[in-house]
């Protein structure tokens, strides 16, 4: 038994549940003969894994659900030992190569090139080319970017890159002017309640559109965990009611909690344990950029109007400092610390006015 | 290139296990047009002749003297990506030369090759010490040099365009350097007072529709004119980025009408509708509401930095700002681009950039 997610991912092209448009335009391409390199971008749980195995069902038939996982190992110029996950079936091997950090580069090198230099056999009835799916595009080193961009080039032959980020913004441009770019919007919220409906139909379940909305309402329009939180909800309840309560995750909840922690009491003292918690989510692998977005979306609602914009820029500064530093913690502490001085002094102008 | 001739040598020993089957000629045929569908339009349509590259007055003059027999400088080629720099030099050294002894004549670098100083000091210098005659084989008369085109010269290390000094002095007897790069400021200054430098303009968009319409032709694309327009607004006087989106557009609609919406679809822009709903926000000064439009954008999967690029777009000739507040506008835009160069959260950046404009505006 798997979860939903899984069980009812649609597995061909004309089978997609949504942007049916771009699904026609991507099996032209496909039956087209000349396939170019894909970029495909959109937020997270939008579609794009779906779309590419869809696409890749289109191109190969039903012999690449065939799916074997393979540890392969590199080394780095420098001798160091790395080590990585591949999926693979026999027309196409999927990397992230972003797992193995400052090295990826070697990692992209070599795949390709094994990849690229095996004939495929038989290509009477196959493509004469195989596909390589390369994820977290926008988390590679510039580096590995360009490396790619003059492979890309050299194994046209052989091999052809589906390429799949969440932003295009981290992606160089010779990259992108190489490949054909295809955006995936996430579902709207009536497409994500049909989608809901439609699952709970083929387990035998009456879903309440109510219901149905405020789960895809507060999935922020990310099918897989709204999919996720409908089968949690089923574990929870059954029959549905119309109000019940659509469970959030733990760390929401905890973060929301601190939030109010920070805007109740401006202290040394408070900021000390808000640190505690802190250190909480980071030990449970919260990233750090949720733990700011949610932090500033609960900050803000506690503010007003002038206060909300100097806010906003203050998280975006910490964040890129975020980035650019090692130890995330400084960083969001630093982050809550300005806040409680900026709140502070908010509040006590306020009391002067008043008097 | 090695990859290119695998593939051909597969394709050979393809062709002779099909022989037992079947006739292996109808195999070979198959593979020819499936080659020479995958060549990219912008190589198919590279200009053959100098004659034909477009636009490009003064470089074409001084070459077509060249041509017919005077001596050639060096020469310095710079100007934005997709005007013809390297098509110029490529068309007018198999003019010169003709098909055959091209490849003995000329050495084509870019940025693609390793380029460190050593080959420099190695390729460069063993390719520019041969001497060459002045007939071709087929007895017409062709300039006694030969030709070594540097493409993206800009991305070469100062080591490596100091190395080159010295060594187009001493060879000018019988070879000519061409330079190609983007930015000359790049090129280091003793390299660029031994060129002539040549300044390569952005197309017209004349020009460009012209070669787009020529192009459809050939190719059987259906393409309106508000679609043109688009291609034509979004590559910027670039003919490459222009035939590029055209090809790409043509293979997802396969054989149907392109229209202005798949234009932008490809290309990454983002509807103006957008744009001007976010400027809207900012108009309000409501929070909520900027927030509520940033949030969507980002899940409709735009990129911040597309954004940015189209709210600057639309802040400079906005009538409503005044300088001062444009230019505040502008730095943060500056800013935010160079953080979500970083790393940083698209979000937040854009958010950022988005309150200072309603700061602005309201006050």
């Amino acid at each position: 038994m798997s979860l939903w997610v899984d069980k009812y991912r649609p597995t061909q092209l004309g089978k997609l549940d949504y942007h049916k448009g771009q699904a026609e335009h991507l099996k032209k391409l496909v039956n087209g003969g000349d396939f170019p390199h894909l970029l495909i971008y959109g937020p997270s749980g939008a579609g794009k894994k779906t779309r590419i195995m869809c696409l890749l069902r289109e191109l190969y038939g039903a012999g690449v659900e065939k799916l074997r996982i393979e540890h392969q190992n590199f080394t780095a110029p420098s001798g160091k030992k790395l080590e990585i996950t591949t999926i693979a079936s026999n027309y196409h091997i999927e990397v992230n190569p972003s797992d193995v950090g400052n090295q990826d580069r070697v990692v992209i090198q070599e795949v390709l090139k094994t990849v690229a230099q095996s004939q495929q056999l038989e290509t009477s009835q196959q493509r004469d080319f195989k596909v390589v799916i390369l994820t977290e595009v926008d988390r590679l080193t510039k580096d590995a970017q360009h490396a790619l961009r003059r492979t890309m080039e050299k194994y046209m032959a052989t091999c052809r890159l589906i390429l799949c980020c969440n932003s295009t913004s981290k992606v160089i441009p010779a990259i992108r002017s190489r490949c054909l770019a295809v955006r995936v919007p996430a579902p709207s919220v009536d497409e994500m309640c049909s989608v809901l409906t439609n699952v709970c139909k083929k387990e035998g379940l009456t879903l309440p559109s109510q219901l149905a909305k405020r789960i895809a309402e507060k999935s922020g329009r990310n099918l897989r965990r709204a999919l996720l939180m409908c089968e949690a909800c089923r574990v929870q309840q059954y029959p549905f009611s119309e109000d019940q309560e659509v469970t959030e995750a733990d760390w929401e909840l905890y973060l929301r909690e601190t939030a109010n922690m920070i805007v109740q009491e401006q202290s040394p003292k408070r900021l000390f344990e808000v640190r505690g918690r802190l250190y909480e989510l980071l030990s449970h692998c919260i990233p750090s950029d949720i733990i700011i977005k949610g932090l500033l979306t609960e900050l803000i609602s506690n503010c007003d109007g002038q206060l909300k914009a100097e806010v906003t820029q203050m998280a975006a500064q910490y964040e890129h400092k975020l980035q650019q530093g090692q130890k995330a913690i400084y960083h969001l502490e630093a982050f809550v610390a300005k806040f409680m001085s900026i709140y502070m002094r908010f509040m006590e102008e306020t009391l002067m006015d008043a008097f | 290139m090695e990859a290119f001739l695998k593939g051909r040598t597969g394709a050979s020993k393809e062709g002779t296990h099909q022989n037992a089957t079947a006739p292996g000629t109808s195999g070979k045929r198959d593979k020819q047009n499936r080659k020479t569908a995958h060549t990219p339009w912008v190589e198919k349509y590279r200009p053959r002749s100098i004659e034909d590259v477009a636009y490009q007055d003064d470089v074409i003059a001084v070459l077509r003297k060249t041509l017919q027999g005077a001596d050639l400088p060096n020469m310095l080629f710079y100007g934005p990506p997709g005007t013809g720099k390297t098509s110029t030099i490529l068309a007018a050294a198999r003019e010169l030369y003709g098909a055959d002894m091209f490849r003995d004549r000329v050495l084509e670098l870019n940025a693609s090759d390793e380029r460190g100083i050593q080959v420099i000091r190695d390729k460069v210098k063993n390719f520019a010490q041969l001497s060459a005659g002045g007939t071709r084989p087929d007895g017409k008369p062709c300039p006694p040099f030969k030709i070594i085109i540097l493409d993206e010269a800009d991305s070469m290390t100062q080591p490596a365009q100091a190395a080159l000094r010295r060594t187009m002095e001493k060879q000018s007897k019988t070879t000519r350097f061409c330079l190609i790069c983007n930015y000359v400021s790049r090129i280091i200054e003793p390299i660029t007072s031994r060129c002539s430098k040549f300044r390569f303009k952005p197309l017209a968009n004349e020009i460009l529709l012209k070669r787009l319409k020529e192009i459809c032709e050939k190719e059987n694309v259906k393409c309106d004119e508000k679609g043109l327009e688009v291609i034509l607004d979004t590559s910027e006087g670039d003919m490459r980025k222009a035939i590029t989106t055209l090809q790409s557009a043509s293979r997802l609609k396969l054989g149907d009408t392109i229209v202005q919406q798949d234009i932008y679809e490809i290309s990454g822009v983002i509807p103006s509708e957008w744009i001007d709903k976010l400027m809207a926000a900012c108009q309000s000064s409501s929070y909520e509401k900027l927030e509520a439009i940033v949030k969507e954008m980002m899940l409709e999967g735009h990129s911040a930095g597309q954004i940015l690029i189209q709210v600057f777009d639309s802040v400079i000739p906005s009538t409503d700002l005044n300088d001062k507040q444009k230019s505040v506008i502008c730095e943060r835009i500056a800013v935010a681009d160079k953080c979500l160069q970083d790393g940083a959260d698209e979000y937040l950046q854009v958010m950022d950039v988005c309150t200072v404009i309603m700061w602005q505006k309201g006050h």
